[in-house]
């Protein structure tokens, strides 16, 4: 019997490094799409992952960037597989993304209708358009300290 | 016919639909009127390329003979495509775009939904991730529409042209024929008698609050879902798939 030699809860570490392309201030566990780590007697890594929207170009590029990460720590034989269900929505961000998604000067997702400037905190803010450089953001501008923002939709 | 082979026509149904209306929003990207609008549609059109590519390597899957979501997309011809007529008519102007959308749309959220409760786990699964974006794109058109119609004279008279004119593609639909009621008895599918009424409800709805009036029954068109499809379909597939059939195997 072969036991396996990787430790789960490193991976796991390596894998909160791994950056979301588009949203760079997220990793991809801040982002909820790391679904589970799995290691196999024979020290096979899987990683499942869930695709954020349907479309998502980013998808594919995560998925190199987990294997070349896995990989650069010296684990060969990293497989990766995708799983549609439950179908990820902004609720999967942690709270700890939702922070750091803030001091990047990107609103996070909220139930409310009023969002609050991610540089000012002021609620004095509008909405300018539904839809931003990303399916994922709508473009917004704070009417006190009259900076734009990104807001992450809620989906 | 078979069961397996109902669903995989049917799923190839489904992913005709999606890459064929987001190749006519493809063609809108860079000219839409406004910048808005031109961001929601390159989103829109996006969101139907992700459900196309799920729904082909699902197909793909259940036809067993190792073809991809690009061998199905781009080497299949004109009488292969299973989408409906409505989704391959031109872009016209941005009256008639969006009418296609909303039309589609309104139908198409209610399938989902009911997908969502099929016992094919692959289908299930894409319907669930699906169906969150299309309820957003619905409310989108839907507030176009009310727009248009409860706009000015001209953009109202104009758009009630695009429903007029498109009214003809919709009854396709819901002409349930063998692979519908298949999926519908073995794998507790959509039921089209229950979708219609909830489409009719909701375009109903969305219609007159615009001010605008609902085409009259009339004759409608079909054959899309059989192979059978309207000039159209096959100058878009000329240039969609123009790379993969001049250099075949091409990757970058």
């Amino acid at each position: 019997m072969v036991a396996a030699t990787i430790d789960k809860a490193q991976v796991h570490e390596w894998l909160a490094e791994v950056l979301d392309p588009e949203v760079p201030a997220l990793s991809i566990v801040d982002l909820g799409i790391v679904r589970e780590v799995e290691v196999s007697a024979a020290d096979v890594v899987t990683v499942t992952l869930t695709p954020t929207y349907s479309g998502c170009p980013a998808t594919e590029v995560i998925e190199t960037s987990v294997t070349e990460a896995l990989n650069s720590r010296g684990i060969g034989n990293v497989c990766i597989k995708r799983v549609l269900s439950p179908p990820w929505t902004t609720d999967w961000i942690t709270a700890e993304g939702r922070e750091k998604l803030r001091r990047y000067g990107i609103a996070p997702p909220s139930p409310s209708l009023t969002i609050a400037c991610p540089q000012c905190e002021s609620l004095n803010t509008e909405r300018v358009s539904e839809f931003g450089s990303t399916a994922c953001k709508a473009s917004w501008r704070c009417c006190d300290c009259l900076e734009p923002f990104e807001y992450f939709k809620c989906l | 016919m078979k069961t397996d082979e109902a669903l995989l026509a049917y799923t190839l149904r489904l992913a005709d639909n999606a890459l064929i209306l987001s190749q006519r929003m493809v063609e809108l990207v860079a000219a839409e009127p406004e910048l808005e609008e031109e961001l929601a549609n390159a989103n829109f059109a996006l969101d139907f390329i992700g459900q196309a590519r799920m729904l082909y390597t699902r197909a793909g899957e259940l036809e067993g003979l190792g073809r991809s979501e690009d061998d199905l997309a781009f080497t299949r011809d004109e009488h292969e495509f299973r989408n409906l007529l409505l989704l391959e008519q031109p872009n016209g102007h941005f009256g008639d775009a969006l009418v296609r959308q909303f039309l589609f749309e309104a139908f198409y959220v209610h399938l989902l939904d009911a997908l969502t409760r099929c016992s094919d786990k692959g289908l299930s699964e894409i319907a669930a991730r699906a169906i969150k974006e299309v309820k957003y794109h619905f409310r989108h058109n839907s507030l176009w529409l009310l727009r248009l119609g409860d706009g000015t004279e001209l953009s109202h008279e104009r758009v009630q042209q695009s429903l007029d004119d498109a009214w003809r593609y919709t009854g396709e639909m819901f002409v349930a024929d063998e692979i519908d009621a298949v999926v519908q008895d073995q794998f507790d599918g959509p039921d089209l008698v229950e979708i219609q009424k909830l489409w009719r409800r909701d375009v109903e709805n969305t219609v007159r609050e615009a001010t605008l009036k609902l085409p009259e029954d009339q004759w409608m068109a079909s054959g899309g879902k059989q192979g059978q499809h309207s000039e159209h379909l096959g100058f878009l597939l000329a240039e969609m798939q123009y790379l993969q059939r001049s250099f075949p195997g091409a990757t970058w």
